[in-house]
């Protein structure tokens, strides 16, 4: 028999409908997987196993009966930051370890109401903090993936790293990740698989433990542009608990997959060219261009003249945000309390110099400063005019292109404890990804190719509000030109 | 604007994150290497621009005033580091 652990999600929910296995086989198939790998990548923090092979037996009674869902019997991961009801959520922080929701997600309710399995509850960065998984209180999870020649342990990027690397070593068909600045995009691109962050709004926030609520999203990570649609029509609702949660029907977007773009007019941003980006990424985001063009779209160069400022914006809007949210961290009513201090005050210090590792520190650091009395304006209040006019290059631009590609992130994946004496140097992987976020936009990343070291790169579509449509159109003609089928060797 | 030990020991009080004396001065100095990246937004002309809070342009919706969850003492309490008689235990907030 094949190995199941390798299917796609879309021929596996087609093989679960067709009773060629049931879903506690191809369940049981992930959780030996899981068992043998997790140990040196470290992807999950929890594994359900029991609660997944219950899920999936009542699945394949459903299947059975000719019943179930888009997602029947799917056995799935989900990024610890989607509080499950009864399943420790902990965000990667010491501050949430042993704490226990008493309510689910919306976008983990929605899949099980699809019928999907979970797997277990992956690694991340702590709060989502992160671009390399390495902030996590649960210790790094290592790429799959491995350099030409070389040994060394690279990062899957973050902060959905755990869920990046769990799709690429085949430890679940997909995973749910989130997006604040690149968290979706940037693990994809760095294990050869596929993310989408969908407009701001689409996916709700109820039940994600928050970052920077004007920027969080949820969306996927999956082994191909269709698996991706697949899991993003199930993850995004209308929710009327979260306020910010938009009323619009949500289509099929695995219609889109497939379609042709011809005609379709691709934007080319001049000013995603940075000083010093390796030779490779150029050449790969001319490739897409050629692909395109072959596939009958027109290109057309566009302007975004603020891009540069946008990761400066990011990190006051987020840490801003951050500091706001994370206050709520103050050890009373749960998570983390310290057991000694001298005043009420100091034990809400304490618990929170205890709780927090040293970014999500450095961040509500940052946040508390650019909001305090006399910073405010000149910080805060001026980072979110930039947000406007970021937003406003993109909708200049709407009249002249349907979507626009770029690349996914400035590197291939690098090693662990490659970049962190400097964070700057960390924050420079959101650069490609982070305008999105600040304006709203849909992006999603797609493998494209390999490095000069044999590592995935990405290219991202970026597209209107709400227009997944053709984010998806895009994304499903640059995967067929790319023909990207190379997998990780199997060293763990 | 450079940021001294003083400000972080303010900033940090403010954060209510407990920071030994010892990481003050490197704090500082990390911070400030952050704060002179991001004091390129000085560049940009934002006259007349307003602050972009959002990226949703619908109004807050409103729903009707009614209770309609409740009753989940068991649940509210069920993370908390201590609690006694349906209530969180919290230490003495008034000497």
């Amino acid at each position: 028999m094949t190995d199941l652990t390798k299917l796609t999600l879309a021929d596996a929910v087609d093989g679960l409908k067709a009773k060629t296995f049931s879903s506690e086989e191809l369940t049981q198939a992930f959780l030996t997987n899981i068992e043998a790998s997790n140990p040196t990548l470290n992807a999950y923090v929890e594994v359900t196993a029991d609660k997944a092979l219950e899920q999936a037996r009542a699945s394949d009674a459903r299947l059975a009966k000719g019943e179930g869902g888009a997602l029947e019997g799917a056995p799935l991961g989900i990024k610890d930051l989607f509080c499950t009801q009864g399943v420790q959520t902990t965000a990667g922080s010491n501050m949430l370890r042993g704490f226990v929701p008493p309510y689910e997600s919306t976008v983990t309710a929605n899949l099980w109401r699809d019928g999907a399995v979970m797997l277990g509850k992956l690694n991340m960065d702590e709060f989502a903090m992160g671009s390399s998984n390495e902030t996590s209180a649960f210790g790094p999870v290592k790429n799959p993936w491995k350099s030409k020649g070389s040994n060394a342990d690279l990062t899957p990027g973050g902060s959905s790293g755990g869920s990046a690397s769990a799709v690429a070593a085949d430890l679940c068909l997909a995973a749910t990740a989130s997006d604040t600045g690149g968290s979706i995009r940037q693990p994809a691109a760095f294990t050869g698989t596929v993310g989408i962050k969908p407009t701001y709004g689409r996916a709700s926030r109820y039940g994600m433990v928050a970052f920077a609520s004007s920027l969080d999203q949820a969306g996927p990570i999956a082994k191909t542009v269709k698996d991706s649609a697949l899991l993003l029509n199930s993850m995004c609702s209308f929710d009327a608990k979260d306020s910010t949660s938009l009323d619009v029907s949500t289509p099929d977007w695995t219609q889109s997959v497939g379609q042709s773009v011809k005609g379709l007019r691709i934007g080319v941003p001049k000013e995603y060219v940075l000083d010093g980006m390796p030779a490779e990424i150029q050449k790969l985001w001319e490739q897409g261009v050629e692909w395109l063009k072959a596939a009958g779209c027109e290109i057309v160069e566009i302007s975004l003249p603020h891009t540069k400022y946008a990761l400066p914006t990011y990190y006051i809007v987020a840490p801003a945000e951050a500091s706001s949210n994370l206050a709520r961290y103050d050890g009373m009513r749960f998570g983390h309390r310290a057991e000694d201090f001298s005043s009420l005050d100091d034990l809400y210090a304490t618990s929170r110099a205890e709780g927090f590792g040293k970014e999500v520190q450095r961040r509500l650091t940052i946040g508390a400063y650019v909001l305090s009395a006399g910073f405010y304006d000149a910080y805060y209040v001026k980072a979110l005019k930039v947000r406007r006019r970021i937003a406003q290059d993109f909708d200049n631009v709407w009249g002249q292109v349907d979507a626009i590609l770029t690349p996914s992130t400035p590197s291939a994946a690098f090693a662990i404890g490659d970049k962190q004496i400097d964070p700057l140097t960390m924050y420079l992987n959101d650069v490609f990804t982070v305008t999105t976020n600040l304006a709203g936009l849909p992006g999603i990343s797609v493998p494209a190719g390999l490095s000069a070291d044999g590592l995935p790169l990405g290219l991202q579509v970026i597209g209107k509000a709400l227009d997944e449509a053709t984010v998806f159109q895009v994304a499903g003609a640059l995967e067929d030109a790319a023909g990207f089928v190379a997998k990780p060797d199997r060293w763990w | 604007m450079a940021i001294d030990a003083a400000t972080v020991r303010k900033v940090a009080h403010l954060a209510r994150i407990k920071t030994p004396e010892d990481r003050l001065e490197p704090l500082a100095q990390e911070l400030n290497g952050i704060l002179k990246w991001i004091e390129q937004l000085d560049e940009v002309d934002v006259q007349g621009v307003e602050p972009m809070t959002s990226n949703v342009s619908q109004p807050l919706r409103l729903r009707d005033d009614v209770v309609t969850d409740g009753d989940k003492v068991a649940d509210v309490l069920s993370n908390a580091p201590k609690s006694a008689d349906g209530f969180f235990v919290v230490p003495k907030v008034v000497e």
